[in-house]
């Protein structure tokens, strides 16, 4: 196996439980039946321990385990949930996170700050354990050893590491099986500590069989691994040995148990214990005394040390009910994070974007075939085609969707940040999501957190007013920050709206005036008004805080958005309160495209923001000189000339058709010669020298081998939205 | 008398459950002859709980006819199981148990 490979699965996972301890945390408050949320915080921060300690992650472990201490007090109502501590616990959430990006750059050491961090996390947690010895926090920084909570007193056994007792089969090696190599697997989920070798099985020279296995072990395993694991090593070999595993600080009573268990002499057995060192030689003075007395109270025959003592402990509950419940626990904790893991398999990113890449190439040769077929004409293999094609497109979609996410998973991160935001502001906010179904592609939703983050925090800065003047102006104190998606016309749209105090379009070109970057005389529209905060370096706020005000965010912003090929837009009442719509692509690999020709030039427009397409009238060629729009059934329609636009050659033919495009709420007309129907579309990017293009969004190769280019809609609506708004000279 | 009488046994290659029947056959007979007995176990390429067992077994025999088993030349894979399951002691002491009893 790999370690680098589960090592990545582990930061991956990790991540994703301290997700789900996070929401849990961010729910509970507001929750009145709070023990399930109380048992996902715990089983993430439990499983994070857990599989760091496989890894050796001694930071993370010890840290974990302090943490996973005070949840435990909370899980067992010695502790109620406060604001207070889930906010700790949250903090705490967040270093871990911190640990586990460290752990991924795979730096040496920690920065001194995030190791006092840490400490001083451990020391607010340790509060919560008072009624507990912790150990002090610095050891849990050096690392070496986890500090330890466990009382050590009573009747409990001062060793924490495990004890694994082992009774082999006669037929274990005969089936093929090896006991020392369970023992080298052991050795990979912690440290071997101890191990004894019991050899007084094997009888005389004359009757032992060679190829019996008579080998008994008892080892001292520190691990933090759980029972499962553990047992999971002897999985093979389970019907054919005799396995006792005893947890770190068993009860002196199981150990009284295992001995009477096991068929050695007890004396010898627990001589054994004390060298592989599980047992001190005290304690094993305890259990043989507690079993001398077992002997004496409820057996006649005291003189017999042989005396199988397993039904007296069990009859004595020696055999602490607690222990069998957290056993139990445990392992349906496992098989619940079993089976949700069966219904979902991880796959690595880059394989799905050559199974995407290789559909698109899939879909080309597709349309090649299918032009062929064409030119032949044979009604047979038309129809093979025609059913291909439909395959095609079918694999197509659902490899597509495969990319697909929701996006409620990044709202919901949201929840935090609203969380953080509004205590630092003093503000009190709630976060209201919509839309969290609306599917996007996992690349886009990658690259949006940022943006959204910094659209929300803003919104919560300066868009929220205090709750004075929320209340002067009779809106209620509480104020709201709402995050809203939906699907339009080929895009998603993500909206960021608040209930605040609204852009004042004055004052920001009052500012921008003042700061050069539009002139006195200039006349704009509100619109233009309210894109000028996205301008580098602009800002209305009138002091600067630490989460916004700076004028850095929102170039930021749209610069982060253009790139994924989306737009902005935002409106805004004043007083009354703003939204910012958020318009991307759905996705950025394959497109159903509608062809068509201009000259000998073919086009492609993404159909999903195709509407109708009309025939050019005589009387709109008339009148085409003097004026660029067309009545559309009693609608201005402005319209664009492909082939003007182009610059292609050669004369318009006699026909000519228009395409009305829509996007955003506007449409706008494309004049092309020819329409060439429906195709699918793998977009290829286009070179860097063709970047900055206006009007162009990518190329294609159709199924003839023929580049065809994309038209960007977008840019396209709006130059001629634009144009027809501002009559050319 | 440990040096004069000393018979020398040979394992060569594997020490496995393969093996275990075959080199048992030919390791008792001197066990009932020597008192003392030198094992080289410098050709062994490779051990199993099987092998680990005989060790053991011809450690024991010898114990109870007041004789002496030696190991030589332990091959690394003979030094790996040894030291995986902490075997080293039990052979390093002529005592059957060795007392690490405080």
């Amino acid at each position: 196996m790999n370690m680098d490979q589960v090592l990545q699965t582990f930061i991956v996972e990790s991540r994703e439980l301290l997700q789900d301890m996070e929401a849990s945390l961010l729910r509970i408050e507001s929750e009145t039946e709070q023990s399930e949320s109380i048992n996902a915080i715990f089983r993430a921060a439990h499983t994070i321990k857990g599989s760091a300690g496989l890894f050796g992650l001694d930071d993370i472990v010890a840290f974990t385990h302090v943490l996973e201490s005070v949840l435990d007090k909370v899980r067992n109502n010695e502790l109620e949930i406060v604001s207070d501590l889930v906010a700790l616990f949250l903090l705490c959430g967040d270093h871990m996170a911190l640990l586990i990006d460290h752990v991924e750059s795979r730096a040496d050491a920690l920065d001194v700050d995030k190791l006092q961090a840490g400490a001083s996390l451990l020391e607010k947690l340790s509060i919560y354990l008072a009624a507990q010895p912790v150990a002090a926090p610095q050891s849990a920084m050096a690392a070496a050893h986890e500090p330890r909570v466990e009382t050590t007193g009573g009747g409990l056994v001062d060793n924490d590491n495990w004890h694994i007792s082992l009774r082999f089969g006669r037929d274990v090696l005969r089936n093929g099986m090896d006991p020392l190599s369970f023992f080298r697997y052991l050795g990979t989920l912690g440290e071997i500590i101890g191990i004894t070798t019991l050899v007084d099985a094997i009888p005389t020279a004359e009757d032992m069989d060679a190829e019996s296995c008579y080998l008994g072990y008892e080892i001292n395993f520190k691990s933090e691994a759980d029972k499962v694991v553990i047992e999971g090593v002897f999985e093979f070999v389970r019907d054919d040995c005799v396995l006792h595993i005893l947890p770190p600080h068993s009860r002196m009573g199981d150990f009284v148990q295992m001995l009477s268990d096991l068929p050695e002499e007890d004396l010898l057995l627990g001589e054994m214990l004390v060298r592989c060192g599980t047992l001190t030689r005290h304690e094993l003075a305890q259990v043989l005394a507690i079993q001398a007395q077992d002997s004496v109270s409820h057996d006649d025959t005291t003189g017999e040390p042989q005396k199988p003592l397993g039904e007296i402990a069990v009859a004595q509950r020696m055999v602490q009910p607690e222990v069998v419940e957290a056993a139990l626990e445990k392992q349906k904790q496992v098989k619940d994070s079993k089976a949700k893991q069966q219904q979902l398999v991880r796959v690595d990113a880059e394989k799905l974007d050559q199974l995407i890449n290789l559909i698109g190439e899939l879909v080309i040769a597709g349309a090649g075939v299918n032009i062929l077929a064409r030119r032949n004409g044979q009604t047979a293999l038309l129809e093979a085609v025609s059913t291909l094609s439909r395959m095609v497109e079918e694999v197509r979609d659902s490899a597509l969707s495969m990319r697909m996410v929701q996006i409620g998973e990044t709202f919901n991160r949201f929840q935090r940040v609203v969380r953080d935001v509004s205590k630092e502001l003093g503000k009190d906010i709630v976060l209201s999501i919509s839309g969290a179904e609306t599917e996007l592609d996992k690349t886009v939703v990658e690259k949006i957190g940022d943006p959204l983050t910094h659209l929300v925090r803003n919104s919560m800065d300066h868009g929220i007013e205090n709750a004075e003047l929320r209340t002067e102006r009779g809106k209620p104190a509480q104020g709201t920050v709402r995050l809203n998606a939906y699907h339009e016309s080929g895009s998603i749209v993500i909206e960021v709206s608040d209930d605040g105090g609204g852009l004042n379009a004055e004052r920001i070109l009052a500012k921008a005036i003042e700061k050069g970057v539009v002139a006195p005389t200039q006349s704009l529209t509100e619109q233009e008004i309210f894109k000028l905060i996205f301008e580098a370096g602009f800002s209305t706020a009138d002091k600067v805080s630490n989460i916004s005000g700076r004028g850095v965010g929102m170039d930021v912003v749209r610069r982060n958005i253009e790139a994924l090929r989306g737009t902005i837009e935002i409106t805004s009442q004043y007083t009354v309160g703003t939204t910012m719509r958020i318009r991307l692509p759905l996705t950025l690999a394959i497109i159903d495209g509608f062809l068509v020709a201009v000259g000998k030039s073919s086009f492609v427009i993404p159909l999903d923001m195709v509407v109708e397409c009309v025939e050019m009238s005589d009387q709109d060629r008339q009148a085409l000189q003097e004026r660029n729009y067309v009545n559309l059934r009693n609608e201005v329609l402005p319209f664009i000339r492909l082939r003007n636009l182009f610059e292609v050659e050669g004369e318009a033919p006699r026909r000519e058709n228009i395409v009305v495009v829509q996007y955003a709420g506007q449409k706008a007309g494309l004049v092309v010669d020819g329409l060439l129907g429906e195709f699918q579309t793998v977009i290829k990017p286009l070179g860097s020298l063709f970047q900055h293009l206006q009007g162009i969004g990518g190329s294609t190769i159709l199924g003839s081998g023929e580049v065809a280019l994309i038209l960007d809609v977008p840019s396209l609506v709006q130059k001629v939205v634009q144009a027809e708004m501002v009559p050319t000279v | 008398m440990k040096t004069a009488t000393a018979c020398r046994f040979d394992i060569d290659g594997e020490m496995t459950i393969y093996t275990a029947a075959d080199t048992k056959a030919r390791l008792m007979p001197l066990l009932a002859q020597c008192p003392v007995l030198e094992i080289d176990l410098s050709k062994v390429s490779e051990m199993d709980s099987a092998g680990l067992q005989l060790l053991i077994l011809a450690k024991r025999e010898c114990a109870q006819r007041n004789g002496d088993l030696r190991l030589t030349g332990h091959s690394p894979a003979v030094l790996e199981i040894l030291d995986l399951c902490n075997m080293m002691p039990y052979f390093g002491d002529p005592v059957v148990i060795s007392s690490q009893a405080h």
